[in-house]
């Protein structure tokens, strides 16, 4: 049987807003995948150590404060330089012009308020359907 | 009494509902839905079943659940003549990037008609870091100002009468050293500490349920927080010490039922120690406030209100004993709720503000915060700012509400709700003691498991369309958002950094160390840390120094994750 598709979710930052966050671990493990929560002020690279600890296949990053232009890229860059193959996402309060440059450097979808958990359920299942 | 008439048998099934179809802009263009009839058994915000119609109570008697407006138990108001007097004071909480743009942003809202100041600090602030401190990275300025000093206190409020305007300030672990260096600030332009008037949040119990920003462990924390108690009852009579607050731990995903009980519960358990360090209640109690939220259900809302008073006079009254009336009224400040702002369609967040907005005013708030249309997308614009000032003063003005004290005093069905509000407090109130109190259910994690599996049963009905949010699951249209987004001063950061070692290479070192070795002292002991903690500030030290000789003497807490 494939193993479950193992997801972080990360709290980068000083931010404490943790009600979006703990919302998506709940509803991603609702649908039967393996939710690791970081828990709140996780530096960039706690947050990488952690992923490959876990082993895990994708990984949520969260923020409300504004200092995603900041931490995000600093993850993907963490994520690259140690080669990992992991889905990257991103939610919280991302201003819709921020959004191309944290695709560009590599994070799969950003989901602003408003988005329904489910959709970010299907998300994850399409995207690591090949893997598991 | 109400009647048992519940909604039921109403829903014909042939019916066009709006449960299959999303009104999208196309979907409205080529067909016509028709107005579905609406489910039965509505449930408010706290999962509460609503009766069809109210009557009146048999067992209500007036006296004992009203009393006049300004009269115990207070239901109705702590002023007899509520707004007749003085309008409630419209603070807009604000602050983003350097002291220096923040205070360009209070004297434009000053100018606009605003009342009072509320400072947003950014989060190394809320956390004690310096904007130098590695710590820092990628927040300085975002969701608040920065202040790290003394130096940086005074040219936030430069120009501005702090004798005249009261200022709250959101700050919670570092809540005294902040205080220290405005009251600091003031004194060195000359305003006298008994003239001073505003409120520090310095509310940390709601921060380990709910807000997050926590330094130091609950008993060290605590203990900063009894010591502006006793400091602010001596020397600063006109400042709330503390801002016992609902708002975060409803932002957070909780009921309106568990908001009111488990704040009451914290304000309880402040009284309690205040208490327990020798302190008169009768003196230290009437400069405790409390800061609740403005959410979407308009009734629930405002029995919110009126149940927190009742219960708070009543409990001091008779519970603690106390018998100064100041310090049974509960005074309270009020923010919308952010949570409710859509990112969909940010022009529909005023007509949300409104209501929310009116509920406060109908609840008998002492001071407003409307928030502003596009904060589910960033910082609000000067425009969007003045937008939500307008509303409060449209309200003030022109809707005649405050012309009367507590219009709605009466009402069938808010009495009901408010009593019911009153009673579910009170079985919350019986949870928490099997606790043993607030601070055994913070370390069990009472409050943050009741508070998420709130917010994820209220997204769950939004999913399934049970609850609907307009231009979100329903009436959605496909229009690009176009609304201008604040961008802070991109070289802001390194301007502030650059202050900061200049004043760390300028000071009297002596002078600096002499006062932070005294802080030391003071801190491993048990008198008030207050006098040393202003000391400190006047002798520059920064924010993240005074909070460092702290961190060093209590330690930092962390938190169990809970999902």
């Amino acid at each position: 049987m494939a193993r479950k598709i193992r997801v972080l979710i990360a709290k980068p930052g000083l931010d404490g807003h943790d009600r979006g966050a703990k919302v998506v671990a709940r509803a991603l493990r609702d649908a039967g995948m393996e939710v690791i929560y970081t828990g709140l002020h996780q530096s960039p690279e706690m947050i990488v150590q952690t992923a490959m600890q876990e082993d895990v296949d994708a990984i949520g990053l969260s923020s409300l404060s504004g200092a995603h232009d900041v931490l995000f890229p600093r993850v993907m860059e963490l994520v690259r330089k140690n080669k990992m193959k992991v889905l990257v996402t991103a939610g919280g309060i991302i201003p819709e012009e921020d959004v191309p440059t944290l695709k560009k450097c590599g994070i799969a979808a950003v989901f602003g308020p408003g988005t329904p958990i489910d959709d970010i359920v299907k998300f994850h299942k399409e995207r690591l359907k090949a893997k598991h | 009494m109400a009647l048992s008439l519940k909604k039921k048998g109403r829903g014909n099934p042939s019916r066009v509902t709006r449960r299959n179809t999303t009104r999208t802009k196309k979907a409205a263009a080529t067909e016509i839905v028709e107005t579905a009839d609406r489910k039965a058994g509505y449930k408010n915000l706290s999962w509460m079943e609503t009766d069809t119609v109210y009557l009146p109570s048999a067992d209500f008697t007036y006296d004992d659940k009203l009393g006049l407006p300004g009269e115990y138990p207070f239901t109705r108001g702590i002023h007899s003549n509520m707004y007749l007097g003085r309008l409630w004071t419209m603070r807009q909480f604000a602050g983003f990037g350097s002291a220096f743009e923040t205070n360009e942003r209070f004297k434009y809202l000053l100018s606009h008609g605003e009342t009072g100041l509320s400072v947003a600090f950014d989060y190394p602030t809320l956390y004690g870091y310096d904007t130098d401190d590695p710590h820092s990275e990628g927040e300085y300025g975002k969701c608040g100002v920065a202040v790290s000093s003394m130096e940086d206190m005074t040219a936030l409020f430069n120009g501005i009468p702090l004798d005249r305007v009261s200022t709250s300030m959101t700050i919670n672990g570092p809540a005294s050293i902040i205080w220290a260096m405005y009251l600091g600030a003031a004194e060195s332009r000359g305003f006298h500490k008994n003239m001073l008037r505003g409120t520090i949040q310095n509310d940390v119990l709601k921060e380990y349920i709910a807000q997050k920003s926590f330094i130091f462990p609950p008993a060290p924390s605590m203990r900063l927080v009894i010591d502006t108690f006793e400091y602010g009852m001596r020397n600063v009579p006109r400042w709330n010490t503390i801002s016992i607050s609902g708002y975060h731990i409803r932002e957070a995903g909780s009921t309106a039922v568990q908001e009111l009980a488990f704040t009451l519960a914290d304000g309880f358990e402040y009284v309690r120690q205040g208490m327990e360090r020798g302190l008169d209640p009768n003196l230290f109690v009437p400069q405790l406030s409390f800061f609740f939220n403005a959410h979407n259900d308009f009734f629930e809302e405002i029995a919110k209100y009126r149940a927190a008073r009742r219960i708070w006079a009543r409990e001091m009254k008779e519970t603690f004993g106390l018998t100064n009336e100041r310090a049974m009224k509960l005074r309270f400040h009020t923010q919308t709720a952010g949570c409710t702002l859509t990112a969909e369609q940010p022009e529909n967040n005023i007509v949300r503000v409104t209501m929310q907005a009116l509920a406060a005013v109908l609840g008998g708030t002492q001071s407003l915060h409307t928030n502003s249309l596009d904060e589910a997308l960033a910082l609000p614009t000067e425009k969007a700012v003045r937008t939500a000032l307008r509303t409060q003063q449209v309200i003030a003005y022109e809707s005649g509400i405050p012309n009367v004290v507590d219009p709605l005093g009466g009402s069938y069905y808010l009495e009901w709700l408010t009593d019911e509000m009153e009673e579910r407090s009170y079985r919350i109130f019986d949870e928490i003691a099997l606790y043993g109190g607030v601070i055994g259910a913070i370390e069990k994690g009472y409050f943050q498991k009741a508070i998420t599996e709130s917010a994820y049963r209220y997204q769950k009905d939004v999913d399934r369309r049970d609850r609907i949010v307009v231009g979100v699951n329903d009436f959605t249209t496909d229009e690009p958002l176009d609304i201008p987004i604040l961008r802070l001063d991109p070289k802001g950061r390194d301007k502030q950094i650059a202050r900061l070692r200049k004043l760390r290479s300028t000071r009297d070192r002596s002078k600096y160390d002499a006062a932070l070795d005294r802080l030391r002292k003071t801190a491993e002991g048990e008198s008030n840390t207050m006098p040393a903690i202003l000391d400190a500030v006047k002798a520059k030290a920064t924010l993240g120094e005074v909070t460092g000789v702290l961190r060093e003497v209590f330690g930092e807490y962390r938190e169990q994750r809970i999902i």
